[in-house]
């Protein structure tokens, strides 16, 4: 059997992982990317608050601070190209006390050194004629057009699948084992299935990536995980306020925010707890408390009686809490750790910083002629006019048929999930929000259960919530029998 | 079963019943019955039946057969009629959307997205489980966490199990019913647990499905975290206060793979918040008259998308009223409007209808908020019942009389269940 040699291997299929594979798929190299999980963006990317940072939070002298505002600025044709969704909805960082003032003028100030354009301060007045449901506290706020929503798991599928149909080897399921120096400046990764022979390495392996660089000799950091509760509500409260609504940041925290998400409901969150075990995604009772009780101050009409659902996602936090990104002491071992937030603005600036990188160390990059930028937008069948779903149900009965009540989605964009690369059903979940309505899966989840079973041709027990040890039912057979 | 999809919908229909439930169904024969010629059911499902389908358990029609009957045999005799009195079914057919002039949206696969116009349209689209989410158990996420409901599905209409060895959240009839057909199937049921110091279900189901088996019942008492990365491995469990504030001291352990949520149904009401109904915040459902119509001329709603029933039978005999009422408006021949409002007093937490009138005989469903041993039902000051026992599991019924009301000159009667004076 011919071995390959990758000229680049990702390890790590976060948005980080994601958008650097994407952003290295229009060059003529042969990349792989090895993820740990079932399917991309099943870690910390899809347990995230899904903010496209304003761009002037960070100072410019960290390199987060740098890349936030330069990762801003490139998710437009991204999410062009790549037809997930994204909408710059602004926010408002706001004041509930005079002694928090001097703050929102700095920022302000840092914001427009940074180049930042539009931002505002506003005040009482401005605030309760633009945002009526935040508290009648709220004496001043800075207001930032650039800040933006995202569903940053739709990203990381569109931008793999983006990768994948410009020739990215993608090997889910696949965690590494073990990393060993080869012979001519090359590297060996083993994972359970396979052994993989690459050139160059880069460890987006999110919390894990200091056991990445251990494995590979050049751990010189560590990283701890920063977990973040999130709640989301009801769809009764779509609306309640139309833009990011931040407290005055201290020191330690960005706070806890209001977050019109971009399919419309509202998320309240997150927390911020150092945790020792990288599996700990558990909710708190001590979390929700914290997140409701801070959220009541701004926006009163928020109360827990309107939580649909809640989770938790671990920030990756490094030493020195900037991100670390570039080359180690040993040849091709690249390094792009400590992601935590602005990390999801700042991923295409990073993925970017990250070819240039390879370039510099030698890797000889020339674009590919037929680099294909999009891929087609997921039909969203509720969102279509009249006439629309007329015609698309007409030319596919499939279309005609609604799976998930609560958020309106039919069989025929299930079945496109599951075509599109779904494999789950949180894949399907994440993809099209079937069972992620006021039900939360009730009553459409044996219905996605039937469709994966038909299109994967696998039993019904064999699909998982999320792959490994997620079945969901068991045959009377296999239970009866021990 | 006897099945029957219409193949073609009529461009306008004097009533268009939402939901082929046991609610939908009765209402379409109600409106039938009032001279409604062209009445149409409409269903999501492959087949009209609702959650009876897959409430394989007898206990249904005690009331309304006087016999007993399985969930399926109490749908069919129902569908039965339904197909007799040439009302159009279409099954497998979702509702986009039913604008103010009473136009329908439907879409299905078989033929598309059409519209069709009605007289009159009644609500009849049931209710949904309350989830997880929406009492915030803190914990991991991971698989093998699940409403009962879907639980029953599987079992009962899909062949699967759900694990090996469950635990129960909550003491609705769902929950107890699931417990038995668990045991039955040869999983281990650890235990039914509920927060309230008392059960949500009848006392029938607590007696057949709990007792019978062996299974405990652990009162003021609730799962307090879910553990486990890909499946469910254990939950942890402990005592609550009367302010329900769990004492960790005395939490304990269940090793279990599956955890069954029973802690409550919501009605469904996409279609009424789309038509800006008036939505009663204890119910969560619309507030209606006494003719089951909503505050929008021409809407009627029944079953548990007005409030949570605990006997089909009863969802079954406010459909037909619905349904009747529905088919009246329809031909233009309706009752004199309400002109008596109800307001439930301290102990009551609703009623429903919450308007009546003075010229004709009504039935009153309304829960209690506390139980009583011995306790009297007060109309105003007009008429007063001696009740038994009451809980809020078990819904408490009145006859409203005209004849109640004959030296009463007021709009307003306040409803309540109060101690007897001893």
């Amino acid at each position: 059997m011919k071995i390959v040699l990758y000229d680049v291997t990702i390890i790590g299929g976060g948005a980080i992982g994601c958008t650097i594979a994407r952003e290295l798929s229009r060059y003529q190299i042969n990349v792989a990317l090895l993820e740990k999980e079932i399917e991309v963006g099943f870690g910390t990317s899809k347990a995230n608050s899904g903010i496209i940072h304003g761009g002037h939070h960070g100072s410019p002298d960290s390199l987060k601070g740098k890349l936030e505002w330069e990762g801003n600025q490139l998710w437009d044709p991204l999410a062009d190209e790549l037809g997930f969704g994204f909408r710059r909805i602004g926010e408002l960082t706001v004041a509930l006390a005079e002694d928090q003032l001097p703050t929102l003028n700095a920022l302000k100030e840092q914001g427009e050194k940074k180049g930042v354009p539009g931002l505002e301060l506003w005040d009482r007045d401005r605030l309760q004629q633009e945002e009526p449901s935040l508290s009648e506290n709220a004496i001043a706020a800075l207001f930032a057009p650039t800040t933006g929503v995202v569903n940053p798991y739709e990203a990381c599928f569109n931008l793999i699948e983006n990768a994948v149909l410009n020739g990215l080897n993608l090997f889910v399921s696949s965690p590494v084992q073990s990393i060993t120096e080869g012979p001519d400046n090359t590297w060996i990764l083993q994972t359970p299935k396979k052994e993989y022979r690459t050139r160059f390495v880069i460890n987006a392996a999110g919390v894990f990536a200091d056991r990445i660089a251990e494995l590979a000799g050049v751990r010189t950091f560590s990283i701890h995980a920063r977990k973040g509760e999130e709640y989301l509500l009801d769809k009764r409260l779509c609306g309640l306020v139309k833009r990011v609504i931040f407290p005055c940041p201290t020191p330690v925290s960005k706070g806890i925010l209001v977050i019109p998400t971009f399919d419309g409901t509202l998320m309240v969150g997150p927390t911020a707890e150092m945790v020792e075990d990288k599996y700990n995604l558990a909710t708190s009772s001590a979390g929700g408390q914290q997140v409701f009780d801070f959220v009541r101050n701004v926006v009163p009409g928020i109360s827990a009686r309107d939580c649909i659902a809640e989770f938790a996602g671990l920030r990756a936090v490094a030493d020195g809490e900037d991100f670390i990104i570039g080359t180690t002491s040993k040849k091709g071992f690249i390094n792009v750790a400590g992601i935590q937030s602005p990390g999801l603005t700042a991923a295409p600036a990073i993925a970017t910083l990250v070819a240039d990188i390879i370039r510099d160390e030698g890797l000889s990059m020339s674009l590919k002629d037929d680099f294909e930028p999009a891929v087609p937008k997921p039909i969203h069948f509720a969102s279509l006019p009249t006439e629309k779903q007329i015609e698309l149900a007409r030319q596919n009965p499939s279309y005609g048929q609604i799976v998930c009540r609560c958020e309106l989605i039919t069989e025929g964009e299930i079945l496109d999930a599951i075509d599109r690369g779904a494999k789950t059903l949180d894949g399907i979940k994440f993809r099209t929000r079937a069972g992620m309505g006021r039900c939360q899966g009730g009553f459409c989840t044996s219905r996605c259960m039937e469709l994966l079973s038909r299109k994967m041709d696998v039993p019904i027990p064999e699909i998982t919530k999320r792959g490994g040890e997620s079945w969901v039912v068991k045959p009377r057979t296999e239970l009866t029998a021990t | 079963m006897i099945t029957a999809e219409t193949q073609h919908l009529k461009p306008e229909y004097d009533v268009v019943v939402v939901g082929g439930g046991p609610a939908g169904m009765a209402a379409a024969l109600g409106a039938k019955e009032m001279g409604a010629d062209r009445v149409l059911i409409v269903d999501r499902e492959k087949e009209a039946g609702g959650i009876l389908l897959q409430c394989i358990h007898p206990g249904f029609g005690l009331q309304h057969f006087k016999e007993e009957l399985t969930g399926p045999e109490y749908a069919q005799r129902f569908l039965e009629k339904v197909l007799e009195t040439e009302v159009d079914l279409a099954t497998d057919t979702y509702v986009l959307d039913i604008d103010k002039d009473k136009r329908v949206k439907l879409m299905s696969s078989d033929r598309g997205v059409e519209i069709v116009s009605a007289k009159a349209v009644v609500l009849a689209m049931g209710a949904r489980e309350r989830t997880r989410g929406a009492i915030r158990t803190p914990g991991s996420r991971p698989s093998g966490v699940l409403t009962a409901g879907l639980a029953q599905k599987f079992v009962n209409m899909l062949g699967y199990l759900p694990g090996k060895r469950a635990v129960i959240l909550g003491s609705g009839d769902i929950g107890l019913i699931m417990a038995r057909r668990l045991t039955l199937e040869g999983l281990e049921v650890a235990g039914v647990f509920e927060i309230m110091p008392h059960a949500n279900g009848l006392n029938r189901n607590i007696v057949q499905c709990l007792h019978d088996y062996n299974i405990p019942l652990h009162l003021s008492t609730t799962v307090v975290e879910i553990h486990g990365s890909d499946r469910l491995e254990k939950v942890t469990v402990a005592p609550v206060d009367e302010t329900f504030t769990p004492d960790m001291s005395r939490s304990w352990d269940i090793p279990c793979d599956t955890l069954l949520l029973s802690i409550g149904l919501i009605p469904e009401n996409e279609l009424s918040r789309q038509l800006n109904l008036r939505i009663d915040p204890v119910t969560r459902g619309p507030i209606v008259r006494s003719t089951m119509e909503s505050s929008m001329d021409g809407v009627f709603v029944c079953g548990n998308v007005v409030h949570i029933h605990d006997l089909v039978d009863f969802v079954s005999q406010e459909a037909l009223l619905a349904g009747r009422n529905a088919g009246l408006y329809a031909t233009q021949q309706q009752p004199p409007e309400d002109n008596i409002r109800l307001v439930p007093g301290e102990n009551v937490a609703y009623c429903v209808p919450h308007t009546i009138s003075s010229d004709r005989e009504h039935t009153v469903y309304m829960r209690v908020r506390k139980p009583l041993e011995a306790s009297v039902l007060n109309l105003g000051e007009v008429y007063e019942k001696k009740l038994r026992y009451v809980f809020p599991a078990e819904m408490v019924n009145l006859k409203v009389r005209p004849r109640f009301l004959h030296e009463f000159h007021g709009d307003t009667l306040k409803v309540d269940i109060v101690p007897t004076a001893s």
